[in-house]
């Protein structure tokens, strides 16, 4: 089932409790038909905070002056072994978007220690060329994830302001140089605030299509991050509502039936809790979004990229889970040598 | 009424404002085919060469075909890519155009196609300057492999040739809908105007009927039928709003937590 | 002299054209094509194409199909 833009409009901005409920039924319809009540578990892993861009909504960008953190091998070591321990088999690396603090060779020695403790190893870091992919995905990476933040042309040079990421098209070609690289997972996304809702929706609907007409091997999936505070202030710039949320979830999983669908911890307890019955169907445990954090215990040294809503470890992740009959899965599959 | 402008068919670069196309086979006579084609205004008519009977001299069934009608020679008879091009090199020296629907079956049971000689075919025919539509077994990678190689249309089975058992293939032909750009003709085994209509309500872009009507009782009424079921499932394909088909079903709410 | 038509043996005239054998044969000339030894020979070239002995002619022309 695929929805136009005026589709996408209308029950954006359809009031009426019922029809939220109705597709809230049929999102979990078809999810609990193609996933069953299998929930996959992922921590993420910030390395590094250098960043060469400017973009206005993040906490990271290279205005804000915060101390700026880059892991040694050791220390990344250091980090996986502490989130390993909790029982996680699925790592996302993080980076700020820095070509020159955290280069290929950065990335790549990060991945082979990330085999070491890891099934999968999935990476959110600036886009890059084909061959660089390559190489990430040849030394053990799976999975990319790239969010274009916003379709909208003008908007996303309105909030971009300095760096690579400047330039649109090199960030929305790079999931074609990342399937071509070889890579057999890739999420895409928007960050929700930024811009129009049903546009982007629709915009990130039309690149998913064309993603999957084109390298129909890839599995897929899709995040939905909202802005939201971080360390107390308020960085959004338009205010997308519980209710407008639920709804984006929801017609994702019904458009796209066997994709994934994120959700980070910058979600509430209650929300995600509710998010995993229509869709959602792959959230994050333990987080910690600060470089170093896992082993740094004081908060006020911390300066993370969002502040976290859900700050429940894995365990009590896994009992949530088990409690509403859900299947935890930590991971599903077991590692091969990408060639 | 309405009517909705601009929803022609385009193949090839050609426009067409019927999306029913007519085979001319198992007639039982060249009045008969005549007033079906003038009954349907199809717009495109599949025909078959052959050996001429050179003891009986038949009339040309061309002659029964309007000039403004695009023929679409078939290449039936051909068992493997080879004999489907020497079909086509004979049609195209008629001088009847380029339009060549590539059939390929090497099985006289159930006439089904053979999906790996037709792309061979159509890969070659291609190449060679044809406009190729070819007959096919409903099947995804065959239809990219299609695709690929330059076909103007895909035309996936429904059922087998002459069983009129319409659509059996349908969730088949419906993934094929849902991911390839190129025309889809629906063509084979629909023997009812309602399955045509089922067919353009999925998206199909048009239908193929041959044996349905040249073997009815009262062909010209039938291909009439035909083609008004084939413009009355395009408009509710167009009409379409996605919210109407989803079910609500009485189950425990998921969303009453919003409005708290 | 001899040669196969349509996959059928006949008999013709000596130094006949294949023009010659196209009006003979077919009511509508216009729409034939002809096959000759494998090889399809062009309509202008038909009043010039002497035939020989054992040669395999095919003409072929549009009929009903699917």
């Amino acid at each position: 089932m695929h929805f136009d833009l005026a589709n996408i409009q209308d029950i954006l901005s359809n009031q009426d409790p019922r029809l939220t409920e109705r597709l809230a039924q049929e999102a979990a319809r078809i999810t609990r038909q193609y996933f069953g009540r299998a929930i996959s578990l992922y921590a993420p892993l910030y390395i590094s905070n250098y960043c060469s861009c400017f973009c206005t909504y993040c906490g990271f960008n290279n205005h804000n002056h915060i101390p700026r953190l880059k892991l040694t091998a050791d220390q990344i070591e250091q980090e996986m072994q502490k989130i390993a321990q909790s029982g996680i088999e699925n790592i996302l690396i993080l980076t700020g978007e820095s070509y020159q603090m955290t280069p290929l060779s950065y990335l790549k020695e990060t991945v082979l220690i990330s085999k070491k403790y890891f099934s999968s190893t999935a990476l959110e870091i600036h886009p890059l060329e084909e061959e660089e992919y390559r190489e990430l995905y040849l030394a053990g990476a799976d999975s990319v994830t790239l969010y274009q933040e916003t379709y909208n042309r003008s908007r996303y040079a309105e909030v971009h302001l300095a760096g690579k990421k400047k330039d649109y098209d090199f960030r929305y070609q790079a999931p074609e140089r990342i399937a071509r690289a070889g890579f057999r997972q890739i999420s895409l996304g928007i960050l929700l605030g930024i811009s129009d809702l049903a546009e982007d929706l629709f915009a990130l609907f039309s690149h998913l299509r064309h993603m999957e007409q084109t390298f129909p091997g890839v599995e897929y999936s899709l995040s939905f991050p909202r802005l939201r505070q971080i360390k107390g202030k308020d960085l959004s710039l338009s205010r997308i509502d519980d209710i407008s949320f639920i709804k984006t979830i929801c017609l994702a999983r019904i458009s796209f039936p066997r994709i994934g669908i994120n959700l980070s911890t910058r979600e509430s307890p209650t929300l995600r809790d509710h998010a995993i019955e229509l869709g959602v169907t792959r959230i994050s445990a333990g987080s910690n979004t600060s470089v170093g954090g896992y082993s740094t215990a004081d908060p006020e040294r911390q300066n993370p990229q969002f502040d976290i809503a859900d700050s429940r470890s894995v365990p009590e992740m896994l009992r949530m889970l088990k409690d509403r009959r859900f299947d935890p899965v930590l991971t599903d599959w077991r590692r091969i040598d990408n060639t | 009424m309405m009517t909705v402008q601009n929803d022609n068919l385009i193949i090839a670069g050609k426009t067409f404002t019927s999306r029913f196309l007519l085979g001319t086979g198992k007639f039982s006579s060249k009045t008969a085919l005549a007033e079906s084609i003038a009954a349907s205004n199809s717009e495109i008519v599949t025909v078959a060469l052959r050996r001429i009977d050179i003891d009986r001299h038949e009339e040309n069934i061309i002659q029964y075909i309007p000039k403004n009608v695009t023929l679409l020679v078939n290449t039936s008879g051909a068992r493997n890519a080879k004999e489907a091009l020497r079909i086509a090199h004979l049609a195209r020296e008629s001088g009847c155009g380029n339009w060549i629907k590539v059939e390929v079956i090497n099985d006289s049971k159930y006439l089904l196609p053979d999906n790996a000689e037709t792309v061979k075919a159509t890969e070659l025919l291609v190449k060679e300057g044809f406009i190729v539509l070819p007959y096919m077994s409903p099947d995804l990678y065959i239809a990219r492999e299609l695709v690929a190689a330059g076909a103007a249309t895909i035309m996936p089975l429904g059922s087998p040739i002459g069983s009129n058992k319409g659509l059996k293939t349908k969730e088949l032909i419906q993934i094929l809908i849902n991911e390839i750009d190129i025309p889809i003709i629906v063509d084979a085994g629909l023997g009812a105007p309602s399955q045509a209509a089922e067919a353009m309500e999925m998206g199909a872009d048009a239908v193929l009927v041959n044996t349905a009507v040249a073997t009815a009782g009262k062909p010209q009424l039938i291909a009439q039928a035909f083609a008004e079921a084939v413009k009355a499932g395009r408009l509710a394909y167009l009409s379409g709003l996605p919210l109407e088909k989803i079910s609500a079903e009485a189950s425990s709410p998921l969303t009453g937590f919003l409005y708290e | 002299m001899k040669l196969t038509l349509n996959g059928k043996s006949k008999e013709i005239m000596d130094s006949s054209t294949l023009a010659a054998v196209v009006r003979d044969h077919c009511q509508n000339p216009e729409h034939v094509v002809a096959e000759l030894n494998g090889s399809i020979i062009g309509r202008a070239l038909w009043e010039n194409t002497v035939l020989k002995e054992n040669d395999r002619l095919e003409l072929v022309s549009f009929v009903g199909g699917g």
